[in-house]
């Protein structure tokens, strides 16, 4: 590896304006994307197959969506009409004109619609894609049970208004233009075998169509190259000019032939990027994966040959930054907001980890993009370290520089243990190694895999109904299975087989829906760009949403893993072992929501072992419930050839599936957030980062497909060579145990003030004091002043 | 079985020694510093706290407690000392942490099993278990024993010390101490007294034959303000570092965050008002040990 330079932090004016204006610019919500798809399918629909429908409409988007160029950038390209305008896509998710008005008005994730765009949507929009988009087909297919169990949040539906999606790029797009895929395409088209293969026409089909999305591409950048020659004409500042000229010939040549220099693969990979989100609303947008490993032999080449220098390849990723930044997420609405409320796409850069040959995959590029993210401080894009035992100490102590920054990310992965993962799903070593995370934790063969996440599960809401013998107390509904009056049971076996029922119950209704909609998105949603770049889906002639990637996985995530066996620990200790307390008492001090039951609801929270404090008591729990949830799900085939999978995460689910969960028996009230990930609940881990890491690690993480870690930190914990050391050890220890993936999350002064005033959701907050470390909430008032003016200080 | 009493045992320490730690607090202590930020550690006796703003005042404390060293009085918890034995049976039951008992006696065994599940920790930075206090020395013979069990599990020990406690008890320990994290406070023997109740004599002497036993040593100086942090002072004290072959010093910048402590505790806050040592202040000491050829460090 080479030696690395000192870090030179700081934006150079081009980076700081167009940041800025990134920053600064409110969404929108643009209506040109539905307008084009509403004339595409009106020209086409009826006379083409569904795949060359898609690949027609995909093509007239690109010919006819503007084409524009932000004053001063050196990437270009657009998904709306100009930054932080998001198109909708009604062929998946036809909004009502109330939607619209919603989306304008609330408070938070709110995306600006103008007046004109309300009366298209309901003159043009709405009598054209209503009862035909997506969410209206899979609407009509759903049961009554089934909409029954997603209203009482026992569940979510990730392709309620999102195509799939869930797969990253991979090393070919820097090897292969769109050219390369074409004559890969014909190669197959030639190879059909009419008489004797019957799905030839259907192959066929599919092949013309990423023949068209791979033309919709050139001319999109062609039309790029048009717009900078025009714009250089009648540029004043010379410096731009010249600037515009380039990014003219870098767009001749991208996508259409593979890159030849660093510029021209960033521009690459922001084509393929736009594509794939053009196309279709894709969850989890799709990103770059292992940007420094794809870009270093173009950064490396340049460098020595001295036509690039570390500054101008900084300018070229800042500049790249921007334009994800500019994405936002498209608007959501109702629950799939609820389950992820937030501007962030989740295009997850991975830095680091290891290389396809299994050695240590950390250059130069790598630290170049840490001091990028620190100079950045954007919401967009997301980044992740790969830790391999492979990795010097050095990178994690750099990356440790950047997180105390107290941005939350780069979040931090265990490679080895990714591999690991990715292996036992039965990829091959090599694609394992090219795999890395994406979205929040999710495991991946990058390039060669669709992994679909198909909604959240409410553990936590299973629970409540297994003590209400099936019966949800919101509404009164039987939606589970009759198995028993919790008041007979005799023992902890009969909570926890009633409970296994329960789940089995809950989670067939989930896959029941989840494979008419799988089906209905490989039938009527091909997505023949996405196809082009995921292998195999050219060599097997077959749409990404059909099957046609080399590995398929889908999975349910799993929520409040910490809060479901708090709750098991308390009817385990009280109810079952030490009969301190009635199954009938209890039921009544949870349906009373605590109120003048203080003394139980504090015996809840303070007498009962907790997930999270390396204690055999609780945690021995949460891996009885990880089999359990293992065994219902794990290795179920899906309609198109995928294995069902488990993973344990949030994204902001826990709040909403919390929203519909009354009191609860470790001590939550009714309504309050559950626990996020595999993290304790929020203030049950009392000693320490240690011990939390000794529990989450007991849980099999080898056998997910992504488990999520948050820890909390002040500033002060991670202060120094020591803090960062120490930073170091700890992420190395947790990882020594297969430990997936952890997240640091750095207070800042507006989070300790809320403690002061919430100390009950900040058991765990450490912060350190002076030659010590401490609970925030030990402090006394006057000190806990104190650290809040100290924390300011430090000026994040 | 020999048994010790314990303050607390913290996780995840990072600055009492090499890599992640484990501190065990031993409690008790002869010195009366009067910056001293761990004042729950200087009893020798475990001491039972009632907190009036968590308690639900349902009284199962006073039902309980087997010696009836608890009363209500109007709406306070009255702990009468006399009687208390320090069982910890109350606290153990109140359901709302209203009652703490600072102190529990545990054996080596005990402790041995609470530090060793941080192993991982320690053989993956380097790190190990710190005996601190209070003064460990207090309990030489329950500190000899744990370090050495310690040392058998293959954990690296560091012993936290005032360094005032006969010499023999210190050899005793030496012997299955990996470092010594070694206090200076004062050079000058009216000066030690006045800020910490004793004389440093014996202190001093110890640490010369602490280090012709050939012990490993780090010296640590709490620098507070305008009574130890004079030049002359710091420069006697890199100068006894070098004389003594010692090549790493400590600087523990003075803090009032021990405050709160002395609040909780109904105790009454010695130096109240004293500012914090100015960082220029700091940095200059630290160039006269660096300049000796020292490694020398602000902070633990």
């Amino acid at each position: 590896m080479a030696e690395q330079p000192t870090r030179i932090l700081g934006m150079n004016e081009r980076i700081q304006k167009l940041r800025l204006q990134s920053v600064e610019t409110e969404p929108t919500l643009s209506i040109e994307r539905a307008l084009l798809m509403t004339e595409a399918y009106q020209k086409y629909q009826g006379k083409v197959s569904l795949p060359v429908l898609r690949a027609l409409s995909f093509k007239y988007l690109c010919e006819h969506k503007t084409v524009l160029i932000n004053e001063g950038e050196l990437i270009v390209g657009e998904r709306g009409p100009k930054a932080q305008a998001a198109p909708t896509y009604p062929e998946l998710c036809c909004h009502t004109v109330e939607d619209f008005d919603i989306i304008d008005k609330r408070d938070k994730i709110f995306f600006r619609v103008d007046e004109e765009t309300k009366r298209l949507q309901k003159e043009v929009i709405i009598p054209f894609w209503q009862d035909k988009s997506m969410r209206d087909l899979m609407m009509a297919e759903m049961t009554q049970e089934w909409r029954d169990c997603y209203e009482a949040g026992i569940y979510t539906e990730f392709m309620e208004q999102r195509a799939p999606g869930h797969t990253v790029a991979d090393g070919k797009i820097y090897k292969k233009g769109m050219l390369d895929f074409q004559a890969d395409i014909a190669a197959e088209l030639a190879k059909l075998d009419y008489v004797h293969d019957m799905e030839a026409y259907d192959k066929q089909e599919q092949l013309k169509a990423m023949d068209i999305a791979c033309d919709a591409l050139i001319i999109f950048a062609q039309r790029y190259a048009a717009k900078a020659r025009e714009l250089a004409a009648s540029a004043s500042n010379p410096a731009w000019q010249a600037d515009l000229e380039q990014i003219a010939l870098n767009c001749d040549w991208v996508p259409a032939h593979a890159p030849r220099t660093f510029h021209e693969a960033l521009q690459m990979y922001w084509f393929v990027h736009l594509g794939v989100i053009t196309e279709l609303n894709t969850w989890d947008a799709f990103n770059p994966g292992k940007l420094d490993q794809h870009l270093y032999p173009f950064y490396n080449a340049e460098v020595q040959a001295g036509s690039l220098t570390r500054d101008a390849a900084k300018e070229l990723l800042e500049s790249f930054w921007v334009k994800f930044n500019n994405q936002p997420a498209p608007p959501k609405v109702g629950i799939t907001l609820k389950e992820s409320g937030t501007y962030t796409d989740f295009c997850n850069i991975n830095i680091g980890g290891i290389k396809p040959d299994g050695s240590d995959g950390v250059n130069e590029l790598s630290y170049l993009l840490l001091e990028i993210i620190e100079d950045m401080r954007i919401l967009q894009p997301s980044t992740n370290i790969q830790v391999s035992r492979k990795n010097p100490d050095k990178f994690l102590i750099e990356a440790g520089r950047v997180i105390r920054e107290g941005m939350g990310f780069p979040s931090v992965f265990n490679t080895d243990s990714v591999v690991e993962e990715l292996l036992r799903q039965g990829k091959s070593i090599t694609d394992a190694r090219e795999g890395g995370c994406s979205g929040c934790v999710e495991v991946g063969a990058f390039g060669k895999e669709a992994y679909i996440l198909t909604g959240y599960f409410n553990m936590v809401k299973v629970l409540e109904i297994t003590l209400h013998n099936g019966i949800d107390p919101a509404s009164g509904k039987q939606l589970g299975l009759k198995t028993g009056d919790p008041r007979d049971f005799k023992n902890m076996e009969d909570l926890l087989a009633a409970m296994k029922e329960q789940t089995r119950h809950f989670i067939d209704i989930d896959i029941r829906g989840n494979n008419i909609i799988e089906s209905l998105f490989a039938k009527y949603m091909p997505a023949p760009f996405m196809s082009v770049i995921i292998d195999d889906c050219i060599k097997k002639a077959r749409d990404y949403n059909n099957g046609g990637a080399r590995y398929h996985s889908r999975y349910i995530q799993f929520v409040g893993l910490g809060s479901i066996t708090d709750c098991l620990s308390s009817l385990n200790k009280h109810v079952f072992t030490d009969k301190t307390m009635t199954m009938d008492h209890l039921l009544m001090v949870l349906a009373a929501d605590f109120k003048g039951y203080e003394k139980e609801r504090q015996i809840f929270l303070n007498k009962t072992p907790k997930y999270g404090n390396d204690d055999e008591a609780a945690d021995s729990l949460i891996m009885g419930m990880f089999e359990v949830i293992y065994e219902l799900v794990n290795g179920r085939p899906t309609p198109t050839g995928g294995d069902y999978r488990v993973e344990m995460l949030p994204t902001t689910c826990h709040v909403y599936f919390g929203s519909v969960v009354g009191a609860t028996p470790d001590g939550r009230k009714s309504g309050v957030a559950l626990s996020e990930g595999i993290s304790p609940v929020q203030g049950a881990d009392k000693l320490g980062p240690t011990a939390v890491i000794k529990s989450a690690a007991k849980l099999d993480h080898q056998r997910t497909g992504g488990t999520l870690l948050n820890q909390k930190f002040s500033p002060d914990v991670l202060s120094g060579e020591k803090g960062l050391a120490g930073l170091k050890d700890l992420i190395r220890a947790y990882f020594r145990m297969d430990g997936h993936h952890i997240q640091f999350n750095v207070v800042d002064s507006d989070m300790l003030r809320d403690a002061q005033q919430n100390p009950e959701n900040y058991n765990d907050l450490i912060v350190r004091v002076a030659g010590y470390s401490d609970y925030f909430n030990n402090l006394t008032p006057a000190l806990q002043d104190e650290i809040i003016l100290r924390t300011e200080q430090q000026g994040f | 079985m020999l048994s010790g009493l314990i303050g607390n045992i913290q996780h995840y320490s990072i600055h009492d020694g090499p890599g992640i730690r484990s501190t065990v607090f031993l409690k008790g202590c002869l010195l009366s510093c009067q910056w001293c930020h761990n004042p729950e550690e200087i009893s020798m006796q475990a001491q039972l706290y009632w907190e009036k703003a968590k308690c639900l005042g349902c009284g199962d404390c006073i039902n309980v407690c087997p010696c009836s060293a608890l009363r209500l009085n109007n709406d306070s918890i009255d702990i009468n000392e006399n009687i208390c034995e320090h069982c910890g049976v109350c606290a153990a039951l109140c359901p709302s942490l209203a009652l703490e008992l600072l102190g529990k006696t545990m054996t080596v065994p005990e402790v041995l099993q609470v530090v060793k599940k941080d192993m991982l920790f320690y053989e993956s930075s380097g790190g190990g278990v710190t005996l601190s206090g209070g003064e460990p020395l207090l309990q030489a013979e329950f500190a000899a024993s744990l370090l050495h069990e310690l040392q058998r599990e293959g954990i690296h020990t560091v012993l936290d010390t005032s360094g005032y406690a006969p010499f023999e008890q210190i050899a005793a320990c030496a012997s299955y101490t990996d470092l010594f994290l070694y206090d200076i406070k004062h050079l000058d023997a009216q000066f030690h007294q006045q800020l910490t109740g004793i004389d440093n004599t014996l202190i001093l002497d110890n640490l010369h034959k602490l280090a012709e036993l050939g012990a490993d040593i780090w010296l640590r100086t709490p620098v507070i303000p305008s009574f130890n942090d004079a030049v002359w002072h710091i420069n006697a004290i890199g100068n006894l570092a070098r004389k003594l072959g010692i090549k790493d010093v400590y600087l523990l910048p003075y803090h009032h965050l021990a405050q709160g402590k002395y609040e909780k505790l109904g105790q009454v806050y010695k130096l109240p008002g004293l500012a914090e040592p100015a960082q220029e202040h700091m940095e200059a000491l630290l160039q006269i040990l660096l300049d000796k050829g020292l490694n020398a460090y602000i902070g633990g």
